[in-house]
């Protein structure tokens, strides 16, 4: 029995030449690729076949590299184990008993399994650094804007990029270096009528990786350490220990705002995602029952069947989120603890070059442990939230074991500040 | 206990709205999570209104030509098409 790492394993083969040529590459079922079909992890998509590549896709080509094949996930992103996709649970490499972690699980498994040099993940609420953190590997959620998103089968678009996994901070930044940068069919890439002004231009992503924090300020998240395993706690303060004896400062933060973070995250997803999805309507694209009602009726069918419990959830809550009577005590709520959240980084940034924070709460939980409880599941996600909330940078990187298993220590970055970022993550992996 | 208790017809509701459709043990088990979801959702209204400034500018482009799917690429996902068209269900 194979790990259920893969939805699709098919290899396509790069250009000759170019900084990944001879590194293999794993790229998540959510990031389209022509003529290979791109899932979602979805019943409704199970037979979709991209016409185009996503821009990412096309940039690892002219790299060089070789795709390996479309890695499992959540249903569209949602979830935080991998156990929510159609097509079955991934198993994580380290501890097959245990889930890999998600949405990415099975890019961020492929790279522990050493089944792909590297792989790309999308990150809409920790869904790289989340089961990077799991599966003991690198992954990188890079600030709103960097990478393109054109391609990208969209959940939430005000809140996902593109992430790369990599076994070293290293490889996943030079898998950066090559998807990163301004494209004009992602206007949100683009910050003026010049390519050369995006932050993608001129930056050395691989060469940030050097070790050296001598003289950085680390600022340690406190509110975020409360709710965390004593165990994740302890393997992450050690880590942090090390840093300030490479000549790092350490010193602590606290935002307020960041109680609010996974109500203010889960209304806009839910919200966005109940737009997005829209989509599927069983006539151009996507499983259809071909049944004979009339045009609500089978639109209405179709997604009953094609889609998993976990989607009709955030789809149906979004909804409610966004209904006459509701949208100001929820939706614009929301917005006001997202703006909230932003000022309270920006206060922080001016004490601290990077911020710290366990990746995950808690230790990988077994296979089946913990579906039946959404909300104790949207919870777990309490450290990596704020992040895509406030669009900023994040790396995981493994800080050590607890019980044998992996711990992660996430690294924040001040807006467009990845190479910082890297720089501290690169120390705490020596 | 939430400010906006949610039975079972309001969920129906929502789902009609978003068409899809629901058994009855999906509507009794959303039912209880969306009372437990929402309840915790309501810590928002202890959230100040904040300005703010959106991040992101209109970016402008000229408006030109280009290549884009053809029509036969357009179709081929699609489960019914007719001479070069989608077909869908009839709509009443």
């Amino acid at each position: 029995m194979g790990a259920n790492i893969f939805i699709t394993e098919e290899t396509v083969d790069g250009d000759d030449d170019g900084p990944l040529a001879g590194t293999t590459v794993a790229v998540k079922d959510n990031i389209s690729t022509e003529g290979v079909r791109t899932t979602c992890g979805s019943a409704m998509l199970e037979d979709y076949v991209p016409p185009y590549d996503a821009t990412v896709v096309e940039r690892l080509k002219e790299a060089g590299a070789t795709i390996v094949g479309k890695t499992n996930m959540d249903e569209f992103g949602m979830g935080g184990t991998t156990e929510t996709s159609a097509f079955g649970p991934t198993e994580n490499p380290v501890d097959r008993e245990r889930v890999p972690g998600g949405s990415s699980g099975g890019s961020a498994a492929a790279v522990a399994a050493g089944e792909a040099d590297v792989a790309l993940g999308t990150d809409t609420g920790g869904s790289v650094r989340n089961p990077a953190a799991f599966c003991g590997v690198v992954g990188i959620k890079p600030t709103y804007g960097l990478v393109s998103r054109y391609g990208l089968v969209a959940y939430a678009n005000s809140l996902e990029q593109v992430g790369p996994i990599g076994s070293t901070v290293e490889d996943a930044a030079a898998l950066l270096d090559v998807v990163s940068g301004a494209d004009e069919r992602d206007a949100t890439t683009r910050f003026d009528q010049s390519t050369d002004a995006h932050p993608a231009e001129g930056s050395n992503y691989a060469a940030a990786a050097d070790g050296d924090v001598d003289g950085l300020t680390v600022g340690v998240i406190t509110d975020l350490l409360d709710g965390a395993d004593d165990r994740v706690v302890e393997t992450f303060e050690d880590a942090v220990s090390d840093l300030e004896s490479r000549g790092a400062e350490v010193t602590e933060v606290s935002l307020e705002s960041l109680e609010h973070a996974v109500q203010a995250y889960y209304v806009i997803a839910m919200s966005e995602a109940s737009s997005n999805l829209a989509r599927y309507d069983g006539v151009r694209y996507g499983l259809s029952t071909g049944t004979d009602g009339n045009w609500n009726e089978t639109y209405a069918e179709t997604r009953e069947e094609g889609f998993g419990a976990e989607v009709k959830r955030r789809i149906l809550l979004g909804t409610y989120a966004l209904s006459a009577g509701y949208h100001d005590k929820y939706y614009k709520k929301a917005q006001d603890a997202r703006a909230w959240i932003k000022q309270d980084f920006d206060a922080a940034f001016e004490e601290a070059d990077v911020l710290a924070t366990p990746t995950m709460p808690v230790l990988p939980p077994k296979l089946g442990e913990s579906l039946s409880d959404p909300l104790q599941l949207y919870l777990m996600d309490a450290n990596t939230v704020p992040v895509n909330l406030a669009n900023l940078p994040a790396i995981s990187v493994p800080a050590g074991e607890a019980e044998g298993l992996p711990v992660g220590l996430q690294l924040i970055g001040p807006k467009f500040g990845e190479e910082t970022m890297i720089r501290a993550a690169s120390a705490v992996e020596r | 206990m939430s400010e906006t208790p949610v039975d079972a017809d309001e969920v129906r509701h929502v789902a009609e709205l978003a068409r899809v459709n629901l058994d009855e043990d999906e509507v009794e088990a959303f039912t209880a999570q969306f009372a437990d979801i929402l309840d915790y959702f309501d810590a928002l209204d202890e959230v100040p209104e904040v300005e703010s400034e959106p991040d992101l500018v209109n970016v402008m482009r000229t408006d030109e030509v280009r290549d884009g799917l053809s029509q036969e690429e357009a179709l081929q996902n699609a489960p019914e098409s007719e001479d070069g068209f989608f077909k869908g269900p009839r709509v009443s």
